[in-house]
């Protein structure tokens, strides 16, 4: 398959994995900050391959795993209407709150129904026009644009039955807010390859002048990944930090304009609670005044109430990347992926749940647990 | 007959006799299922007795490669035939939504006679129910099948040895990847259908060539090939090891399946057999296999090892390895 095989070429492999070693003098941290780096690093084996010293911290860039539990309860609460459909992406389904998950909701009764673009909802909005039709609108900037892009066809249409609950974040705020955390120390960032197309790499240029923290961009496969954290190696070796785009097939410096400027228009920015990291200014997106219409929080004057996380669960500290799933007492005991108790267990993308599917082989051979 | 299934239909009276004769007999039209009895009354065979039921509830009831109504055929098949049974005979239990079409009824006990036909296996004894409007989504099916196994075939979790080796019959995740892409109504460009199929010709050729050899044999539906082989080590303390590069997967289905974040082992498989085997005889095993038309695309996938007791590890492309988990929950598509 074109634009995969190559980049999992085993002979590149060996290549790119020979020339870390030779190239690790010393411990160096990275933080994996994508879901799906978390998962494809699990998938493919790669902790296995690198050297020793290099330690793959899995930071807050599950959507899944971010979203608080008040935000899940009052999805849950919401689907248990009789005039509203709600309508997620897969993942959200099992994502346990204090009051259960959708999966559970919809076993009780409630509409609840797996979309795989926003834009479905919206067409199910025109089949079912004496019901709310809500989206559920989880997701960083690489979803947001396409939920943008249905609230404009949505209004194109003069579509009044169509809401989403609101609860997209921002990728810098939190990374910024990490790297003030005294706790964690990490030399380099392997920067989200998706977010990144939307973004442009010159958006984790912020993170160098301030921290001078090693950036790398980095696409999903092998190569790409090797590719990435040997960059951040040199970097880190030469004591030159930058923000080097590794993904050059489908990430520019600048991004997607185009997409920004439809995000821009219809997201303002606020602040918003992160699981695990607390309330971070301006790192979650409302709706502007004049698309406020489709939020159905101000539809049904829905409020969030405060909510503390699971007894025991240590997804909070997963999340900022200071515990690792081994250390938290529920892991592959009371929590699993059968049975989550905290959400970085549930996500196919959470570092809990990538651990418990894919991670006991090099269970033995990790270090620098802190 | 009218266009649709009503509940009169399952009333037991007129209908439900027109329903018969009319649609079930003019295409099921084997002697001991006309005798409409209360139970068939079959010849007793040799050998053990092999006995295995299966309901059936996909949604959609159509699907590119096949139908709910071959699934049940096939899916009842296979399961007496992972055990080293022929399958002699199979009952059918239709539970009927109110509603339902009558052309898609037709064609559902059409494509049963198709299967049944080209199986050798014939429906010998039925029943058929209508529910309410709701109570059931459109049709569901069961099937029991009853076979019998030659005496000295010995078909078992245990018999796997260390040194085995693992063979699969041909491409991972052919139906999971088509139920789920035809739910979601996603177009995926190329071909994906189904691979429902039956396996006893292909499960006769190897046990008639190799029989003792054959430790245990699976055919990997829900939950996929990596489920079955997590189950297979767990209750053996051996280590499953499989190469990624091994596993043969059409273009279509591997590229549906990085589409979607779904992992092609955990995806269900209707028309593929799993074999571990003696390693002396894994070659003409194989070479068995790859002669019959089900399995041509047959390969060695892997070998059972102690290197993890208890654990599936796979060897990725790019010369990763990582545990395979049993599956747990759906598989259900990421977010991005």
């Amino acid at each position: 398959m074109k634009y995969v095989d190559e980049y999992r070429d085993r002979d590149l492999v060996s290549a790119l994995t020979e020339k870390l070693h030779r190239q690790t003098d010393r411990p160096i941290s990275i933080m994996e900050v994508c879901g799906t780096h978390t998962m494809s690093i699990f998938r493919h084996g790669i902790r296995n391959m690198l050297p020793r010293q290099i330690r793959l911290i899995s930071g807050p860039g599950c959507p899944v795993c971010v979203t608080p539990s008040g935000v899940i309860d009052a999805f849950v609460e919401l689907a248990g209407r009789s005039d509203v459909i709600v309508t997620t992406f897969g993942d959200m389904i099992r994502v346990p709150g204090n009051t259960g998950s959708l999966a559970d909701a919809r076993a009780k009764g409630a509409d609840v129904r797996i979309v795989y673009s926003p834009m479905d909802a919206l067409t199910l909005a025109a089949q079912e026009p004496d019901r709310m039709v809500v989206f559920l609108s989880v997701g960083f900037e690489t979803t947001t644009p396409t939920i943008g892009a249905t609230l404009l066809a949505a209004r194109q249409q003069g579509r009044d039955n169509f809401f989403i609950f609101p609860a997209n974040k921002i990728m810098p705020p939190p990374l910024d807010a990490l790297m003030q955390d005294p706790r964690l120390q990490v030399d380099g960032l392997l920067c989200p390859g998706h977010v990144s197309i939307i973004t442009g790499a010159e958006s984790f240029r912020f993170l160098v002048d301030k921290y001078g923290l090693a950036c790398a961009v980095a696409g999903f496969e092998p190569v790409d990944i090797l590719l990435a954290i040997l960059a951040l190696v040199k970097q880190v070796n030469s004591g030159k930090a930058t923000v080097e785009n590794c993904y050059g097939r489908a990430v520019t410096g600048e991004g997607n304009t185009r997409a920004q400027t439809l995000v821009d228009e219809i997201f303002t920015p606020v602040d918003s609670r992160w699981r695990g990291l607390g309330v971070i200014p301006a790192s979650g997106l409302a709706l502007r005044d004049k698309y406020s219409a489709f939020d159905i929080t101000k539809k049904l004057d829905i409020h969030i109430k405060p909510s503390g996380e699971p007894r025991g669960c240590q997804c909070g500290k997963i999340l900022k990347g200071i515990r690792v799933p081994e250390d938290c007492p529920l892991f592959r005991g009371r929590c699993t992926p059968a049975n989550p108790i905290g959400p970085c267990m549930v996500s196919s993308e959470g570092t809990c749940g990538a651990w418990y599917r894919y991670g006991g082989l090099e269970r033995k051979n990790l270090e620098g647990k802190q | 007959m009218s266009s649709h299934i009503t509940l009169d239909h399952g009333s037991g009276g007129l209908a439900s006799q027109n329903l018969i004769s009319d649609l079930f007999f003019k295409y099921l039209s084997d002697p001991i299922l006309h005798r409409l009895e209360d139970a068939a009354v079959l010849p007793a065979p040799g050998g053990r007795i092999a006995f295995s039921t299966d309901s059936y509830v996909v949604d959609p009831i159509f699907f590119p490669g096949g139908n709910i109504g071959e699934l049940a055929v096939n899916g009842t098949i296979n399961d007496l035939s992972m055990q080293g049974a022929r399958p002699l005979a199979l009952s059918l239990g239709l539970i009927l939504e109110e509603g339902l079409f009558f052309d898609d009824l037709e064609h559902i006990i059409q494509s049963i006679a198709v299967a049944c036909e080209y199986a050798g296996v014939p429906v010998v004894t039925g029943d058929t129910k209508v529910v309410p409007r709701g109570k059931a989504d459109k049709i569901f099916i069961n099937t029991s099948g009853i076979g019998v196994v030659d005496n000295d075939i010995e078909i078992a979790t245990g018999r796997v040895r260390e040194g085995d080796i693992i063979l699969l019959s041909g491409t991972l995740a052919d139906h999971g990847i088509t139920i789920l892409t035809s739910r979601a109504g996603l177009q995926v460009a190329g071909n994906l259908r189904s691979d429902t199929r039956p396996l006893h010709f292909l499960v006769e050729k190897i046990l008639q060539q190799e029989g003792d050899a054959i430790h245990t044999m699976r055919d990997p539906t829900r939950g996929g090939l990596g489920t079955t082989l997590a189950e297979i080590a767990r209750a053996t303390n051996l280590c499953m090891e499989i190469k990624e590069e091994d596993l043969a997967m059409h273009g279509e289905v591997r590229a549906a399946c990085e589409l979607m974040g779904l992992d092609p082992l955990y995806l269900a498989n209707e028309g593929k057999c799993m074999v571990i085997a003696a390693p002396d005889k894994a070659e003409a095993i194989l070479e068995a296999m790859c002669s019959v038309t089900e399995g041509s695309e047959s390969c060695i996938v892997g070998k059972v090892t102690k290197k993890y007791p208890g654990r599936v590890v796979l060897t990725t492309v790019s010369g990763g390895t990582r545990l395979v988990e049993p599956l747990s929950g759906e598989p259900l598509p990421r977010i991005c």
